[in-house]
């Protein structure tokens, strides 16, 4: 009856804590991993908790990798109940991606653009081979540098809309909604559906746009633009009338140019799909894109038939946070509840043999 | 706790909550969007419950929490020890001795009180998830008491099975007009719902719904006239105090079929044998 204990539960959870913490630390011999050491070399895992904590700080998304053994949505879930504490001072004002101090920006519609294309620091185009020599302690050779280019850098929409050829931003003045705050309600705006979108998990949202490529629910994307860089955060205090930088974000920013739509009267124009994520995540930021596309579906008067244009579906699903803890809450105890159905079971069972022995 | 307000939540979270609280209680049974929040534990786990317990727990509160009847289950250990971490308020494992008790999966053997509360954890607040997965459906469906899905499902049972075959979570219709999940506890327990003297609450976090049965409420388990309802427990008596009337669990004793039977309800059975000794 170990399982069942009447008492003990409280003893039971000590130790548990107790051998998990010895299990983070590891061999005492190792040295101690530094946060700084996580924040530097372990960029990517820092930016997807911050994204899917929906919280920027890099110290604290590198305390929450340390605390959580390197399992990121535990990670997130970390920030989360840690961002839930924290007061409100002020709403920012919108972000302008287009002044974008950008370290990598690519277009895959246009061979050159103004502000060029710029690889920034990427895996694309390296060779998948693992490089043994970075088992040592080895220090790269510097990369190469240049002045930075102080030419303006327009997002690819802009230079499209100027045309007529992209529908434009459809901004509304109203503020935005916020998940946090508000439940989800349905119908869902896009600002809160790109809400949820930006919070939810990588993986879910890889796969939800992947299978628009593969014929569920297709929109023809072309990535329009895939932007990485530091954007400045600035408020506008009522007291002083004017807007003052607080600080900068490392976003990345995705455009995504799709399908056109016209008719006979209406000249035919592409419409879009938009990703934006904390942190250097472009396969996030893409997925979010073709996802976001996805569920416009019957706005703009497609048939809404994949589980990605599906909006109730995509929004009750992509939050890691929520769904790690349902799925792992059936290692709660359900002896209650699988107690009736045992029950209920034999009942059943013997109706049937007293009818079977009847007749 | 250094750094947090009482029992975790800032005032403002609990205001909201309350709100939604008065709502929920105004019209029984129906479920009520709030903005739950994040909780240092997870979905799935009674973030639902815990936010609702930490907006109407007062300092002079004395708590009890229980999960599957018991008070020792882990998870009413963790939660125990949360709020006597975040609120400093008692706890205890006596059902009389509380005043709020949150439970999941159970309600206590001994009826409840009018000076008490009953606080849920409840995993999907939707009673016709199953039948219609889409929220905007089931709101429709709701509003105008079409609840016919529910009929033909509990029918089908009946044309298949000979009898209806829920076992819990049996969907109930509170005061004649909404169909209610009672969270996932016993159909047993479902008659313990009606009427019952102390206010019952419901909270959902990661569905971020909040419902409510005021006192003395009628509570029906949805049925047919020729198949009325029927709660389902162990024919057994506990095998510790001896109760015939208790809700019980079944206990493996050994690989070889023996099998042990006792109160789901752990203050209910040490009550007895205490009274017994």
């Amino acid at each position: 009856m170990a399982y069942v204990a009447v008492k003990g539960g409280e003893r039971a959870i000590r130790n548990a804590h107790a051998w998990l913490a010895e299990e983070r630390r590891g061999d005492p011999s190792v040295p101690d991993l530094g946060l700084d050491q996580i924040r530097q070399q372990l960029g990517r895992a820092v930016d997807r908790a911050m994204g899917e904590g929906s919280l920027y700080d890099p110290e604290l998304a590198a305390l929450a990798i340390k605390q959580a053994q390197g399992d990121l949505i535990e990670a997130a879930f970390l920030l989360r109940a840690f961002r839930t504490t924290l007061p409100r001072f002020a709403h920012s004002r919108a972000v302008d991606t287009a002044r974008m101090r950008a370290a990598r920006r690519i277009s895959a519609i246009f061979k050159d653009l103004p502000g060029g294309q710029i690889l920034g620091p990427t895996y694309d185009y390296t060779h998948r081979l693992l490089d043994f020599e970075l088992a040592e302690d080895t220090l790269p050779p510097d990369a190469p540098r240049a002045a930075p280019d102080p030419s303006p850098m327009p997002r690819v929409p802009d230079i499209l809309g100027r045309e007529g050829l992209l529908e434009p931003d459809g901004a509304t003045d109203a503020e935005p909604g916020d998940l946090t705050r508000d439940p989800l309600r349905f119908p869902a705006g896009r600002d809160v559906r790109l809400q949820a979108l930006a919070r939810g998990d990588e993986g879910f949202l890889l796969a939800m746009g992947y299978s628009t490529q593969r014929g569920y629910g297709g929109s023809h994307p072309f990535a329009g633009e895939v932007r990485m860089g530091e954007v400045s955060v600035e408020i506008e205090p009522p007291e002083l009338g004017f807007a003052i930088d607080i600080g900068d974000l490392t976003v990345t920013e995705c455009q995504m140019v799709n399908q056109f739509k016209g008719s006979k009267t209406q000249p035919p124009q592409f419409t879009r799909g938009y990703g934006l994520v904390f942190g250097f995540s472009e396969r996030k930021a893409m997925s979010m894109a073709l996802v976001d596309r996805a569920m416009r579906a019957e706005e703009l008067g497609e048939d809404v038939t994949a589980p990605a244009q599906n909006v109730e579906f995509v929004l009750y699903h992509s939050d890691n946070i929520e769904a790690t803890g349902f799925v792992e809450h059936l290692k709660l105890p359900h002896y209650v509840d699988f107690q009736s159905e045992l029950q209920n079971v034999r009942r059943l069972r013997e109706a049937v043999e007293r009818r079977e022995a009847a007749e | 706790m250094k750094g947090y307000n009482f029992a975790y939540l800032d005032e403002q979270t609990k205001r909201m909550i309350r709100r939604a609280l008065l709502k929920a209680v105004a019209i029984p049974g129906h479920q009520v969007p709030f903005g739950s929040r994040e909780m240092p534990l997870p979905y799935g786990w009674g973030t639902g419950g815990i936010q609702v317990t930490a907006s109407i727990l007062g300092q002079n509160d004395t708590l009890k929490v229980i999960d599957q009847g018991a008070d020792d289950t882990t998870n009413a250990v963790s939660i125990r020890h949360f709020f006597a971490r975040t609120a400093g308020v008692a706890t205890t494992t006596s059902t009389a001795k509380a005043t709020v008790i949150q439970t999941r999966h159970r309600i206590p053997e001994e009826t409840l009180r009018s000076d008490q509360i009953i606080v849920y954890q409840v995993p999907q607040p939707e009673p016709l998830s199953r039948l219609e997965p889409s929220r905007v459906e089931t709101k429709r469906m709701h509003a105008l008491a079409d609840y016919g899905l529910m009929h033909v499902k509990l029918y089908e049972d009946v044309a298949r099975l000979g009898q209806i075959s829920i076992s819990y979570d049996y969907p109930v219709l509170v005061n004649h007009r909404y169909l209610t999940s009672p969270s996932p506890i016993p159909a047993f327990d479902n008659p313990k719902m009606d009427r019952m003297p102390a206010l019952q609450l419901f909270g959902a976090g990661r569905e971020k719904r909040i419902y409510a049965i005021p006192p003395w409420t009628d509570v029906r388990s949805l049925d047919f006239d020729d198949h009325p309802f029927r709660p389902i427990n162990a024919p057994q008596a506990c095998g510790l105090c001896g109760a015939a009337d208790s809700y019980k669990d079944e206990v493996v004793t050994d690989d070889r079929g023996g099998r042990m039977f006792v109160c789901s309800d752990t203050d209910h059975c040490e009550r007895r044998r205490n009274d017994a000794a």
